[in-house]
């Protein structure tokens, strides 16, 4: 055979073999990851978890509460103030600021928050709210999550009410409905799957995050529903205990993670699975 | 009812409008929010960085020694730039050449029915919070490296002149190439991500010409894709170098944070983000002043970075456009 084409052949079939080892050591991380978590989180998985607050050092009974909690409450206040501000911004930049020359400079700035490193934004809430009001809070924590879910629901957001077709806002314009309710009852109505998508993203996003909270919400050793001061949550608790040496400690440190984890996951499916089933409509 | 029609839809009308309004200005404030909230970004941390800049001025950027204890205190930024520009650049030596080749794996070779759990399989790796990588860093992957892959290239390494010092000894848990090779594994799925997305825009037509005169899958990659492409590939590699230069926890837990600087990539060093994230909640004074700058100068790097990475995409959204 030619020479030329036996060596063409052969660089393709390097080339191909090259690609699948790449997709195979990509799926590996994944696998071996979750297989370390299991393998060291399971065990400590029992109702004590939900049910007793972090254990002082040496103890040997206690579980994650007040930890569970804290991260909850300032989800909660990172979305409850997030997504909405969010939402509000994109409906701006996809209906109203077509003609507005703020609009492409938001959305420039905006695509850089999303990819801004999280630890300068605890270093932005920790000037701004943390100095300020002379302590680390549940609230600074809070709102440094909110400013990472904001670029993130902006986003979809704007994506979404993008695909929403023009004929739709005209018709229900035509009947004599103000913008704002087409807005509001049209387009927020037919994108509903696409946006419910982008919070369920940005709170996968934020429950995990650990660096903007290490001098923002602190951490705590109590149970504490205090929103001015500081309080524990799951993340900077599995920082402090992993790297202690109690084994206890570690077990729990281990034992939170796969709870992170598979509820980070769990939101990513569940938010792929609401885009599909829209898709397929 | 005849009569108290016209006063009624006045009413409603006004209500309306002021309802209109209000939703307008809300999200038109919302939006402004936006730019309010990188200015505050901006404002806080050149505050909080003002008085280390006072006191050390440029000298900052070519200080080697770091000494927050010393009296005065002695703060250089070398060493933490130093880490954060090497473990980023070995980071995406790894995760470029990787990257793309699942992406031309998903797009070109892969069976159809494999392609979705494979592309949710990779996405779901850029899921997992970034501690998580970290701990695994640190109990699995460290100890792996170092009983394994380390003693294995210093042993090879030993005696050649430059790359003796490169992979220099002793094997270690905490190391910069550990944590390079942990940030590669971070950054992985957006490269991909974004290759797969942009590898789609190459209208088939081209990509079957190039087929119909005998091109190999290679040859069409290679002469096809990647250069109508190009932009759009750069643009990914560039978000995910930002990425990479942020990245925190991960880097925290394995890096070893020490501020010396070492030829060798087996030694322990540190990042900006790391320093700034093991030293912070106890730092007072000209200390904390010093890491804020710290976070100002990184703040700034990323800023670029991903802006240039934002106009290389829109550049190629607008090829799509016309």
């Amino acid at each position: 055979m030619n020479p030329i084409y036996i060596k063409r052949r052969r660089r393709d079939m390097t080339v191909r073999f090259l690609c699948l080892a790449a997709a195979i050591f990509g799926v590996a991380w994944l696998a071996m990851i979750l297989f370390t978590l299991f393998y060291n989180g399971l065990a400590g998985l029992n109702f004590e978890i939900f049910t007793r607050n972090t254990p002082p050092p040496g103890s040997t009974h206690g579980g994650l509460l007040n930890a569970i909690v804290g991260s909850l409450i300032m989800t909660v206040i990172g979305v409850g103030i997030g997504a909405p501000l969010g939402m509000l911004a994109g409906t701006y930049l996809a209906e109203y600021g077509k003609h507005d020359r703020l609009s492409p400079v938001i959305r420039f700035i905006n695509d850089i928050l999303l990819s801004a490193p999280s630890i300068i934004i605890g270093l932005f809430i920790y000037g701004a709210v943390v100095v300020p009001m002379r302590g680390f809070s549940a609230i600074a924590g809070g709102l440094a999550l909110a400013v990472i879910v904001i670029p993130v629901v902006l986003r979809t957001a704007e994506d979404m009410l993008r695909l929403v077709p023009n004929p739709l806002r005209e018709a229900a314009s035509a009947l004599g409905l103000p913008r704002s309710l087409v807005i509001r009852k049209i387009a927020y109505r037919s994108a509903r799957a696409g946006l419910i998508t982008g919070v369920l993203l940005a709170t996968a996003r934020v429950a995990g995050e650990t660096a903007p909270l290490l001098f923002t919400a602190l951490s705590n050793q109590f149970f504490s529903l205090d929103l001015t001061r500081s309080i524990a949550n799951l993340p900077v608790t599995i920082n402090n205990f992993v790297q202690s040496p109690y084994p206890y400690w570690k077990q729990l440190a281990w034992s939170g993670a796969l709870l992170i984890t598979l509820t980070v996951l769990a939101l990513n499916v569940g938010a792929r699975m609401i885009g599909a089933e829209r898709k397929s409509k | 009812m005849d009569v108290a029609g016209p006063y009624d839809r006045a009413r409603a009308l006004n209500a309306f409008k002021f309802g209109d309004n209000v939703f307008y200005w809300a999200t038109r404030l919302s939006a402004i929010s936006v730019l309010l909230i990188l200015s505050g970004i901006i404002l806080s941390l050149i505050a909080g960085a003002w008085p280390a800049m006072r006191e050390y001025g440029f000298a900052f950027l070519w200080t080697r020694r770091w000494a927050p204890e010393a009296d005065p205190p002695v703060l250089g930024a070398v060493g933490p730039i130093y880490g954060t520009l090497l473990t980023s650049l070995i980071a995406m030596a790894i995760a470029i050449p990787v990257g793309l080749g699942i992406a031309v794996f998903l797009t070109e070779l892969c069976p159809q029915w494999l392609r979705r759990p494979i592309g949710i399989a990779i996405e779901l790796l850029a899921g997992i919070p970034s501690i998580i990588y970290g701990m695994w860093g640190f109990f699995v992957l460290g100890p792996f490296l170092a009983d394994t892959f380390q003693p294995f290239m210093i042993r090879m390494c030993a005696g050649v002149p430059v790359l003796g010092t490169i992979f220099a000894g002793p094997p270690s848990y905490l190391s910069l190439f550990n944590a390079s090779l942990i940030l590669a594994i971070m950054v992985l799925p957006f490269i991909t991500a974004i290759s797969v997305d942009v590898f789609k825009t190459v209208p088939p037509v081209l990509k079957e010409a190039a087929y119909g005169i005998g091109c190999t899958t290679w040859e069409v990659v290679r002469n096809v894709v990647i250069p109508y492409t190009r932009v759009g590939v750069i643009g990914g590699i560039m978000l995910a170098l930002g990425r990479a230069l942020g990245e925190t926890m991960a880097v925290t837990f394995i890096i070893g944070n020490a501020f010396r600087i070492s030829g060798s990539i087996f030694a322990p060093g540190t990042t900006i983000s790391a320093a700034i994230a093991s030293e912070f909640a106890e730092s007072a004074g000209l200390h904390q002043s010093g890491l804020m700058l710290l976070g100002l100068l990184l703040f700034v790097l990323t800023f670029f970075v991903l802006a240039g990475a934002r106009l290389m995409l829109l550049r190629l959204e607008q090829k799509a456009g016309n």
